[in-house]
C-alpha cells in the first residue's frame, strides 16, 4: 500500500476543567492515505471534533505526534507551522457562525490568500476568488455579497471555496452537512466528492450521521469517550462490525424503509454516555456493554488488528 | 376509523414588516384513534407552524389564522376561548418539543413542573400529584424517580430531559400527543431509546400521535400514515407503505433518493434536489415544486394541481397523475426540452 499522507500517533488532548481533567481525546492513532476519505463517527461528546481540531493543530495537543511529509508537525515553530498549514484546511459545521457577517464573500474567500501573500495585485486576487466560486457552483456576482444574503447550502459552499483557496492536500470536514436540510445535504456531499476527484483531495469527514459517513468514506473510525473503538474499511465496518458499541450504534440508525424497519432487531443501549472528566481505568464502554466481563473494568483493551485491516479495542473479540 | 383530530383547509399566515408570509396554505388531514401520523418536510415548510397552530401556541400577532377549521373530537378549536383552550392544552392534547433544554424551566425542580399540570387540570392535591408524577417518571424509565423529582433540569442528560418532557406531556393522559422533532437534538442510540419508549406508551395508553420530523428513517420506524409537506402545503399523504413503495409525488421521490441508506450500494450517486424552496412572501401560482422538479410540464407553472386519489388512503397533489399527463410525457411539453 502507498505511504500514508498523515499518521497520527497516540494523540491526546486534555482540557482543564473544574473538578479534574476532561480527557476529550485520550490516545488515538491512525493513518490517512492520499486521496481517501477517512470518516470519524461517534455520539456527541465522544471527542471527534476535538480530534479533528487537534490534527490541524487548532488545539495544541497534550501528547502525541502527527507525521506529515516525514516530520512531526507538533514540534514546528509557529513560523514553520504557518508554511505547513497551507496543506491543512477545515470546513466547519455551522455555516452561519463560521463566516464573518461583516465581510464580503470575496474577502472571506481571499483571506487565506491575504495571509499567505499568494498574489501580486488585486486583479490576480479577484481572479482567483472567482475561479474558486465557480469551482463550488456559485456565480461571479456572489463575490460582492454578504453572508446573510445566502441560504445555508450556499454558505457552506462559500466555506468550501475558502478552504480550497491555497490548494490544500488535506481537509478536515467537521460535520459539514448536519446544519443543512436533507435535500441540500446531498448537493454538498456530491460537491465534496466531485472536488475530491478533480483536485485529488484527502478528507477527514467527521459526522454523527452514520449512513452519510458510510456513503462518503473509504475507511471509518468509531470513537467513544475519547478512545478509538473500531476502525476498518467502510463496507467491512458496516457489514461486519466487531465491537459491541459499533453493533449497537449501527442497529440504532433508522432505515427509511418500513419493510426492513419492521423486521430489524435493535440492540438497545442502557443509559447515556458517561462523563469524560477523569474517566476510570478500563474499557470506556463497560457500563453500557451487554458482554462486559470482569477484565473490562480493570484494564483498558488494546487497539489492535483483529483481522486484516480491521482494528478494534475489545477484550472479548 | 373514528378521527380524534380533523384539520380542514387550514391557513396560517404571519404579518411581517415586509408583507404577509403564507406559512401554511390550506392543509387538510386527520388523525385516527391510536394512530401515528408523521408529518415530514424540510425546514420552513410549515410543519411546526401547523403543530403550534393546533395547540394555538403561535404568537398572535404576527401570526393569524387566515382560514380553515380544526376539529378535535368534533369541536372546532378555533372557536374556543383562551380559557377553554387552557383546559385542553396539556390535558387533552399535549406537546413534546424539539429541544428539551429550552422547553423545561431551568429554575424549577422537574417535580414541580410535572405536578403543576396535574394540580391544575385534575384538581389533585400536592401529595397525590407527587405520587402520580413519580409513577409517570417510572413509566418513562427515569431511574430513581423519588430522588430525581427533586432535581433541576441541568442535572439531567439530554436523553433523560426528553424523557421528563414526555412524562410531562403524558401525565394527564392526553388523547393526542404532538411531538415536534422529539429526537433531533439527541444521539442515535438515545434516539432509539426514546422512539421505543413512545411506541410502548402508545400501546399502553392508547393515544394518537402526530410526529413531526425530517428524518425518513424515523417515519418508517414509528408511523402508520405519512403526510409530506412542501412550501406550506401537503403534497402527498398515504399509509407509510404506500408512501415508501408506491411514491406518487416527485418531491417525495426525490426526498427518498437524497438520503443515503445503510443498505445502499456505495457507487450509486446520491440524487440532490437542485435549488431551494420557494419564497412564501410571494407563493407561486402553480405547483410550488415547479422550479425544482425535473418532471415539470407546462401546465405546472401557472396552475395549482388538485389532489388525485390513488387509493382510499393515498392522495397526491401533482399534475402527472392527470389522465392527460401520460400523453404529455411521451410527447413534447416538458420543461427545458
Amino acid at each position: 500500500m502507498t505511504e500514508p499522507l498523515i499518521s497520527a500517533r497516540n494523540i491526546k488532548k486534555y482540557f482543564d476543567v473544574k473538578g479534574g481533567k476532561l480527557k476529550a481525546v485520550d490516545g488515538i492513532s491512525f493513518d490517512i492515505y492520499p486521496q481517501e476519505t477517512f470518516g470519524l463517527v461517534g455520539e456527541s461528546g465522544c471527542g471527534k471534533s476535538t480530534a479533528g481540531r487537534t490534527i490541524v493543530r487548532l488545539y495544541e495537543p497534550t501528547e502525541g505526534e502527527l507525521i506529515f511529509n516525514g516530520q512531526n508537525i507538533y514540534n514546528l515553530t509557529p513560523k514553520e507551522m504557518q508554511e505547513v498549514r497551507r496543506n491543512f484546511q477545515m470546513i466547519f459545521q455551522d455555516p452561519y457562525a463560521s463566516l464573518n457577517p461583516r465581510m464580503t464573500v470575496e474577502d472571506i474567500v481571499a483571506e487565506p490568500l491575504d495571509i499567505h501573500q499568494t498574489y501580486k495585485n488585486r486583479a490576480e486576487r479577484s481572479d482567483r476568488v472567482i475561479e474558486l466560486l465557480r469551482l463550488v457552483g456559485l456565480n461571479d456576482e456572489h463575490a460582492m455579497r454578504f453572508p446573510h444574503e445566502f441560504s445555508g447550502g450556499q454558505r457552506q459552499r462559500v466555506g468550501i471555496a475558502r478552504s480550497l483557496a491555497l490548494n490544500p492536500k488535506f481537509i478536515v470536514c467537521d460535520e459539514p452537512i448536519s446544519a443543512l436540510d436533507v435535500s441540500i445535504q446531498a448537493q454538498v456531499v456530491n460537491l465534496l466528492k466531485e472536488l475530491q476527484d478533480e483536485l485529488g483531495l484527502t478528507y477527514m469527514f467527521i459526522a454523527h450521521d452514520l449512513s452519510m459517513v458510510r456513503y462518503i468514506s473509504d475507511r471509518v473510525g468509531v470513537m467513544y469517550l475519547g478512545h478509538m473503538m473500531e476502525l476498518a474499511e467502510s463496507d467491512e465496518l458496516y457489514s461486519n462490525p466487531l465491537h459491541p458499541y459499533t453493533k449497537a450504534l449501527l442497529s440504532a440508525i433508522p432505515i427509511p424503509d418500513p419493510e426492513i424497519q419492521k423486521n430489524r432487531k435493535r440492540i438497545m443501549l442502557e443509559g447515556d454516555v458517561p462523563s469524560p472528566i477523569d474517566p476510570k481505568e478500563g474499557c470506556r464502554f463497560v457500563d453500557r456493554c451487554h458482554y462486559a466481563i470482569g477484565r473490562c473494568r480493570q484494564e483498558t483493551p488494546v487497539f489492535e488488528e483483529k483481522s486484516a485491516n480491521h482494528f478494534a479495542a475489545c477484550h472479548i473479540i | 376509523m373514528e378521527n380524534v383530530l380533523e384539520v380542514k383547509n387550514l391557513k396560517i399566515s404571519f404579518q411581517t414588516f415586509f408583507g404577509e408570509v403564507e406559512a401554511v396554505r390550506g392543509i387538510t388531514f386527520s388523525v385516527g384513534k391510536k394512530e401515528t401520523l408523521a408529518i415530514v418536510g424540510e425546514s420552513g415548510c410549515g410543519k411546526s407552524v401547523t403543530a403550534n397552530g393546533i395547540m394555538q401556541l403561535l404568537p398572535m400577532p404576527p401570526a393569524f389564522f387566515k382560514g380553515g377549521e380544526i376539529f378535535f373530537n368534533g369541536e372546532n378549536l378555533l372557536k374556543k376561548s383562551e380559557k377553554q383552550m387552557q383546559g385542553i392544552r396539556g390535558n387533552k392534547i399535549s406537546m413534546v418539543f424539539q429541544d428539551p433544554m429550552t422547553s423545561l424551566n431551568p429554575t424549577m425542580k422537574i417535580g414541580y413542573q410535572i405536578v403543576e399540570g396535574l394540580m391544575k387540570h385534575n384538581k389533585m392535591s400536592r401529595e397525590e400529584a407527587r405520587n402520580k408524577s413519580i409513577e409517570m417518571l417510572e413509566l418513562v424509565a427515569v431511574p430513581q424517580p423519588e430522588k430525581r423529582i427533586n432535581q433541576y433540569p441541568h442535572e439531567f442528560s439530554g436523553g433523560m430531559r426528553q424523557r421528563v418532557m414526555i412524562a410531562l406531556a403524558m401525565v394527564c393522559n392526553p388523547q393526542l400527543l404532538i411531538a415536534d422533532e422529539p429526537t433531533t437534538a439527541l444521539d442515535v442510540t438515545v434516539q432509539a431509546q426514546i422512539l421505543e419508549l413512545m411506541k410502548g406508551l402508545k400501546e399502553k395508553l392508547g393515544m394518537s400521535i402526530i410526529i413531526i420530523t425530517h428524518d425518513l428513517g424515523i417515519v418508517a420506524d414509528v408511523s402508520d400514515r405519512v403526510a409530506v409537506m412542501y412550501a406550506g402545503q401537503i403534497v402527498e399523504v398515504g399509509l407509510t407503505d404506500e408512501i415508501f413503495s408506491s411514491t406518487k409525488h416527485p418531491y417525495t421521490r426525490k426526498l427518498l433518493a437524497s438520503v443515503p441508506r445503510l443498505d445502499m450500494n456505495k457507487n450509486e450517486t446520491l440524487h440532490s434536489i437542485d435549488g431551494t424552496p420557494p419564497d412564501l412572501y410571494v407563493p407561486p401560482k402553480g405547483c410550488s415544486f415547479y422550479d425544482r422538479c425535473t418532471e415539470a410540464m407546462k401546465i405546472c407553472k401557472d396552475n395549482m394541481p388538485g389532489f388525485y386519489e390513488h387509493s382510499s388512503t393515498h392522495q397526491s397533489r401533482c399534475w402527472l397523475n392527470h389522465p392527460m399527463a401520460q400523453k404529455a410525457n411521451s410527447q413534447e411539453g416538458r420543461k427545458g426540452q
